[in-house]
């Protein structure tokens, strides 16, 4: 894993301020040979601040080495659950950063932006034809945003019917994203939650007992958080709606199901996407994203402001629905997101989205059986998009928590999976290979995962302080939460 | 600890909280999460109490325990008035992995309704539901 070979120097192994010597500059500021400022003394930097002193060189040999470090998915296998780290096309970069939609300003005159606006209508009418329901807004900047976006629109039909009094409850899965009880909460509704059947699908019973007059509605994961597809949907789809309240899909994991199921045809009234996981930009570490927000017709009157349309002289422009539930954030959300996404789907066409998902089904599986056997599998079935391992047995038998077997995959020269989540998995391993990953990839993986599951039988100390062929190696994690430094100080109290 | 401690004089919930009765003042009780939850936790950063006089309610959410894996809800085993929390735990929240049953404690509460500690586990009861680890 680390950047230097052996001999040379590591630039990256210590601080830019422990790489300072006086008097080095990376570039020369002249003094100041004007006017006295009209600030007051007091907003006046008296002293010296203290930067590193470095060369440019120095500086430059310093980031470099320290960007070497990364692992993304342009370095390897990123298997990280739920989290739909596939390859993202170089293309879609080159398209979004072309001049006249990396240069469009957000308050042009939609007249003076019509190219862009274009995009953003035609990727409005894609996101439609594949989510099935017919009314889109591109707003929400991630997937969180858009469940708030869903479940406010829920809100404002309710409170339109005259119900929102007495509609108070939304009925979550335990097998749910854990941001859909975060926004119905949010929202101001109470969660009432709803344990998984011991197949790991939805709990019928359970939801047919709880539906009643109280319920706003309810929020499926669709494929859920373990892989699963949940059986007899539509039937449940047809009870909430009897009992008066809303289906709200989470669509986080359409890259299982793209161009072969959706959500509209199954009865969801209102989903959301999370276009930089499916739809291929590059995420992770917090942004950015996009989270757009499909509806029926019945809810479109709520979407959240703007939503792109042409009017029938040909010009498309942004309008503010009738009842909408208002502004996420200023402009018009992430468009360069938004375009990425648009390159990605128009290259791809109807048959390649669906090769997507078929793809990626298939390489969750194919890791499932591999590495069937060495590690427990609490629902143990076919797959949709990835596969939701324990290291219950490791931890039993050899005192190996799960923590250290992903901390140990790190060695193997992967980034671990996502563990501990699902919260229903004891020592959860949640893993998602995506589409991207060629055959050999996926066997290299299933071969360190079970290479790890000996060693946790031989020898745990080496999984307790793992990794050791990282830069750095085991962190205290709950001292850094506990009693976290959150700013470098000089190691000589200066 | 290991995961495995069950005190026999101690009350429990089927949600891991334990309650003890204070002998001087039987009208008060002291409520913490169990050995076994804070096992299953891992290493607990940061817990969010309620304050001295706040209302808690039997089965109903009163605060939450967060650890380096997940965030949880805790569930009052009983109904009644907050006399204190234990501040001890904002600077060591590592009390709760190292003692629960002691300095790790979570809050005192004036019991509302004495009935309902029947409601609750006894050690032998809680033990016989915990899953075998």
């Amino acid at each position: 894993m680390s950047a230097a070979r052996p001999g040379a120097e590591d630039f990256g192994a210590q601080l830019s301020f422990d790489r300072s010597a006086p008097g080095r500059r990376a570039v020369d500021v002249p003094a100041w040979g004007g006017e006295e400022t009209p600030l007051p003394n007091a907003h006046l930097l008296r002293d010296s601040v203290r930067l590193p002193e470095l060369s440019q060189g120095g500086l430059v040999r310093y980031y470099t080495a320290l960007s070497a470090r990364n692992y993304g998915i342009d370095s390897g296998t990123y298997p990280l659950g739920s989290c739909t780290m596939k390859y993202n096309p170089k293309v879609d970069d080159l398209v979004a950063s072309l001049p006249g939609f990396a240069t469009a300003h957000p308050q042009a005159p939609a007249e003076e932006a019509q190219g862009t606006l274009r995009i953003l209508l035609e990727l409005r009418r894609g996101l439609a034809e594949v989510t099935g329901l017919p009314e889109v807004s591109l707003a929400p900047a991630a997937g969180a945003q858009g469940e708030l976006a869903g479940v406010l629109m829920i809100t404002r039909a309710l409170e339109d019917r005259g119900d929102l009094e007495t509609r108070r409850r939304i009925l979550v899965p335990d097998s749910a994203h854990g941001t859909n009880p975060a926004t119905a909460a949010m929202a101001g509704f109470t969660v009432t939650q709803i344990p998984t059947a011991a197949d790991g699908s939805l709990d019928r019973a359970t939801i047919e007992r709880e539906l009643d007059e109280t319920v706003a509605a309810v929020m499926v994961t669709i494929p859920n958080t373990l892989g699963l597809w949940e059986q007899g949907i539509e039937e449940v789809a047809d009870l909430i709606h009897d009992a008066g309240a809303y289906l709200y899909g989470d669509g986080a994991n359409l890259n299982a199901i793209m161009g072969r199921v959706r959500y509209g045809d199954l009865g969801f009234d209102v989903v959301h996407l999370n276009l930089h996981k499916s739809f291929s930009t590059p995420h992770g570490g917090g942004g950015p994203g996009a989270g757009p927000v499909a509806c029926t017709e019945e809810l479109a009157p709520y979407l959240p402001a703007p939503v792109v349309v042409e009017d029938g002289d040909g010009l498309v422009r942004f309008e503010t629905p009738e009842r909408s539930i208002g502004r996420l954030q200023q402009f018009h959300g992430n468009v360069g997101v938004l375009i990425r996404a648009y390159a990605y789907m128009r290259a791809l066409g109807a048959e390649g989205l669906r090769a997507v998902s078929g793809q990626a089904v298939l390489n969750a599986n194919y890791l499932r059986v591999l590495m069937h056997g060495h590690y427990d599998l609490p629902y143990d079935r076919p797959v949709l998009h990835e596969v939701v391992f324990s290291g219950t047995r490791q931890r039993r038998e050899h005192g190996v928590r799960t923590y250290d077997i992903a901390k140990r995959l790190i060695d193997h020269g992967f980034h671990p999976p996502t563990v501990y989540f699902p919260l229903i998995v004891e020592e959860a391993l949640m893993m998602e290979p995506t589409e991207t990953e060629p055959p050999e990839a996926i066997e290299a993986l299933a071969e360190a995962m079970i290479a790890i599951a000996a060693e946790s039988a031989e020898d745990p100390e080496t999984l307790h302080g793992a990794p050791w062929t990282a830069p750095i190696g085991r962190l205290d994690e709950a001292e850094a939460a506990r009693r976290p430094v959150l700013r470098w100080q000089p190691a000589d109290g200066e | 600890m290991s995961g495995d401690q069950v005190p026999e004089d101690l009350l429990y919930t089927s949600d891991h909280e334990w309650l003890r009765r204070d002998d001087a003042s039987p009208d008060e009780a002291t409520i913490g999460i169990t050995d076994f939850a804070q096992d299953q936790l891992g290493d607990v950063v940061y817990l969010d109490l309620p304050g001295e006089g706040a209302e808690v309610t039997a089965a109903d959410r009163f605060g939450e325990v967060e650890s380096v894996k997940t965030v949880s809800d805790l569930y009052a085993p009983i109904s009644g008035e907050v006399i204190a929390a234990n501040g001890d735990l904002e600077e060591q929240p590592e009390l709760v992995n190292d003692a629960p049953y002691g300095e790790g404690w979570l809050i005192r509460v004036r019991i509302a309704d004495e009935a309902q500690l029947d409601g609750l586990l006894d050690a032998d009861a809680y033990r016989a539901q915990l899953p075998a680890i």
